[in-house]
């Protein structure tokens, strides 16, 4: 996944000379997780800029940069770190379109890897997309596989709104064919994985895969559950989800941010306000526990949604 | 400056008169700053400011009726009365607001000024007389704040084309400049950075510019930036709401003593570069523009209500794909606010 989210670097500041990147060892480094290896040498130390220790402060940089007219890719080495961005983030990427009357625009991409991976201990295993979902002018969306990584980040880097784009630890190695062919991908779209009609299963970034795996063996159980990753985690595609519940009248989300306040809490929202008719069941939503992510491998294994867990929900709302 | 004061005197008799809102903080004093350096730049150079920026507004060419109107809250406002008395904004005057947390704006402005050197280095796009520059307004309190310090790194590491301007007028809403830092001589953490650092005296109009003359020229040769501690003063309190107890009677007079305005009224004169008369004129012009933008602002119309969600999204396909399959966007009633979201 790391070199599709590279060749959509590439592509994007091929094309565009106003595109560029900010963030720490993207330059000389090549990125700590290898999404920028060579791009320096390529475009140069301007456009891809090696910043020091000061999140908040070239978070801010690259607003006024994009409110100048660039439009800057804004890296968080770990996801996490951006909460010390939080003040830029929230008043001004979110806020200045809508304060300065529209005058100004804040085409800028803030991207990085969040969530548990192994045994990284609590402040390195993260999950943003929840603290960050209120912020109103932001768009948010997470990737999941080598090729919406490619098609998210393109589409991110040409939107006119700033949007925050949430990839994963563990899922930097996915390998995959993707297309030679120029492509994007919507960042308002949810992705149909596996079409079904018994129960529609909501989920995103790496839960995705374990939602996968639970789907085997629900498969092999005799269960025929439809997955929708649904990539975009604000503004919610309402559509493909609806369109889903409308078949199944059954849902359930599985998410790796905590269970208070996540993403999972706000889908429900949306989904018993526009589709309460259509369900047969309550909604229902595994999260990962409120708690700050251990180091001990049983218990962080224990702090996020396992695919045992998610065969039983959904052997649990079929019933 | 008279007409940074004069305006500054008006909002607060609007704000008694129950025609301005919420926090609004005067610059009544402290012109000498704003008129010293903005009155040097050029169109495409950048203002960024804090919370006290009606004045830089003023100074940087937008019309007193654009922000009167912005201060009434009224859609004719620079920022379609979204944004009000802390967040003044203005595209064609390259003003890039008005901010409400102190120290946020000191980053944007380090942005503008690395966009103008990308303009020049990358795009190849350069200006007959040099860099574009940016001048960061923002007060002492805004000195012991993180971003300061780190936007202060940044910028000498790659020799941005920005002015730090210090507006030290020693007090921080209550806090005394002298109780909140420990070493109170802000110029001097210019060198700690490997920057010029200067201090000049702030209620002073042709200091300010000489000062600001050399930091800006040496701005737009693409020889970094400088930081200048301006000592000034304001005279009213922090805002309209501060009760101003704090500071001492012979400290306000001090300063008033020092009135920028009548100081270079008594220059003129005394220079012979123009006479009572003429001043009187100015003077008398200046009291109709201010008038003219408060009959502007009072005959303005408020927002509608359709007005709300416009400027949420520079693209409004961000607000998400509705149950029908189409974009929310799309349905007039959700522009207008009234469909729900």
């Amino acid at each position: 996944m790391f070199e599709a989210l590279r060749e959509a670097m590439i592509e994007e500041m091929t094309l565009d000379p106003t595109v560029c990147m900010i963030g720490e060892d993207v330059g000389d480094y090549g990125g700590s997780y290898k999404v920028s290896k060579g791009l320096a040498e390529m475009f140069g130390d301007l456009r891809v800029l090696d910043t020091p220790i000061a999140e908040n402060s070239f978070t801010g940089m690259g607003v006024g940069a994009a409110m100048k007219g660039l439009r800057p890719v804004v890296e968080g080495m770990n996801m996490g770190f951006l909460l010390l961005a939080y003040n830029q983030i929230s008043n001004n990427c979110g806020m200045l379109h809508y304060t300065s009357g529209g005058q100004f625009k804040i085409p800028i991409v803030i991207r990085g890897p969040g969530g548990v991976g192994r045994q990284l201990g609590a402040e390195h295993s993260q999950r943003l997309e929840s603290y960050f979902q209120s912020i109103p002018g932001l768009q948010m969306v997470a990737c999941s596989t080598p090729y919406n990584a490619k098609g998210l980040l393109k589409a991110a880097i040409r939107s006119e709104n700033p949007v925050v784009v949430f990839e994963h630890v563990l899922l930097y190695n996915l390998k995959e064919k993707i297309p030679d062919e120029e492509y994007i991908c919507c960042l308002e779209e949810a992705e149909m994985v596996r079409p079904g009609s018994q129960v529609t299963i909501l989920t995103y970034s790496r839960m995705r895969y374990h939602v996968m795996q639970a789907a085997k063996t629900l498969v092999n159980k005799g269960y025929d559950p439809e997955v929708i990753d649904i990539r975009s985690l604000k503004p919610f595609d309402l559509h493909t989800i609806g369109k889903s519940i409308k078949k199944t009248h059954r849902v359930l989300v599985v998410e790796e941010c905590m269970r208070t306040g996540g993403i999972g809490a706000s889908l429900r929202s949306a989904i018993i306000d526009n589709f309460w008719d259509d369900l047969d069941a309550p909604p229902t939503c595994l999260s990962s526990q409120d708690v700050p992510t251990p180091y001990a491998a049983t218990l962080e294994d224990a702090t996020v949604v396992q695919p045992a867990q998610i065969v039983a929900a959904v052997e649990q709302i079929c019933q | 400056m008279v007409l940074g004061r004069n305006f500054e005197d008006m909002c607060a008799q609007m704000y008694y008169r129950g025609k301005m809102f919420g926090f609004v903080h005067l610059y009544n004093g402290q012109e000498a700053v704003s008129t010293g350096f903005i009155k040097l730049l050029n169109q495409p150079d950048c203002v960024v400011s804090t919370y006290r920026d009606h004045v830089h507004a003023l100074s940087k060419g937008v019309p007193a009726r654009s922000v009167m109107a912005e201060l009434f809250g009224k859609a004719t406002g620079c920022c379609r009365g979204q944004g009000g008395s802390m967040h003044m904004f203005s595209e064609p005057h390259n003003l890039l607001g008005g901010f409400a947390f102190i120290g946020e704006g000191i980053p944007v402005a380090t942005g503008a000024a690395f966009a103008a050197k990308y303009r020049h280095e990358v795009l190849k796009q350069s200006g007959p007389d040099g860099l574009d520059v940016t001048l960061a307004f923002f007060g002492d309190g805004t000195c012991n704040n993180g971003q300061f310090f780190e936007c202060l790194n940044m910028a000498q590491l790659w020799k941005l084309p920005i002015v730090f301007v210090v507006e030290n007028n020693l007090w921080a809403i209550g806090m005394s400049h002298l109780r909140a830092t420990s070493d109170p001589e802000i110029w001097k953490k210019g060198p700690a950075f490997g920057m010029p650092g200067v201090h000049v005296d702030g209620m002073d109009v042709l200091k300010v510019r000489e000062v600001a003359k050399e930091a800006i020229d040496r701005a737009r040769r693409g020889e970094g930036p400088t930081l200048v501690e301006c000592e000034t003063y304001r005279f009213r309190g922090h805002s309209l709401a501060d009760p101003d107890e704090l500071r001492r009677p012979d400290e306000k007079s001090h300063y008033a003593a020092r009135d920028p305005i009548t100081s270079l009224k008594k220059y003129i004169i005394e220079q012979n570069l123009a006479s009572e008369a003429e001043l009187k004129s100015i003077e008398k012009k200046i009291d109709d523009v201010v008038e003219e933008a408060v009959e502007f602002a009072d005959a303005s119309p408020l927002p509608p209500r359709s007005q709300l969600l416009e400027n949420v999204f520079a693209d409004p396909k961000g607000f998400g794909i509705g149950p029908d399959g189409k974009y929310r966007c799309e349905d007039p009633k959700f522009t207008q606010g009234t469909a729900q979201v």
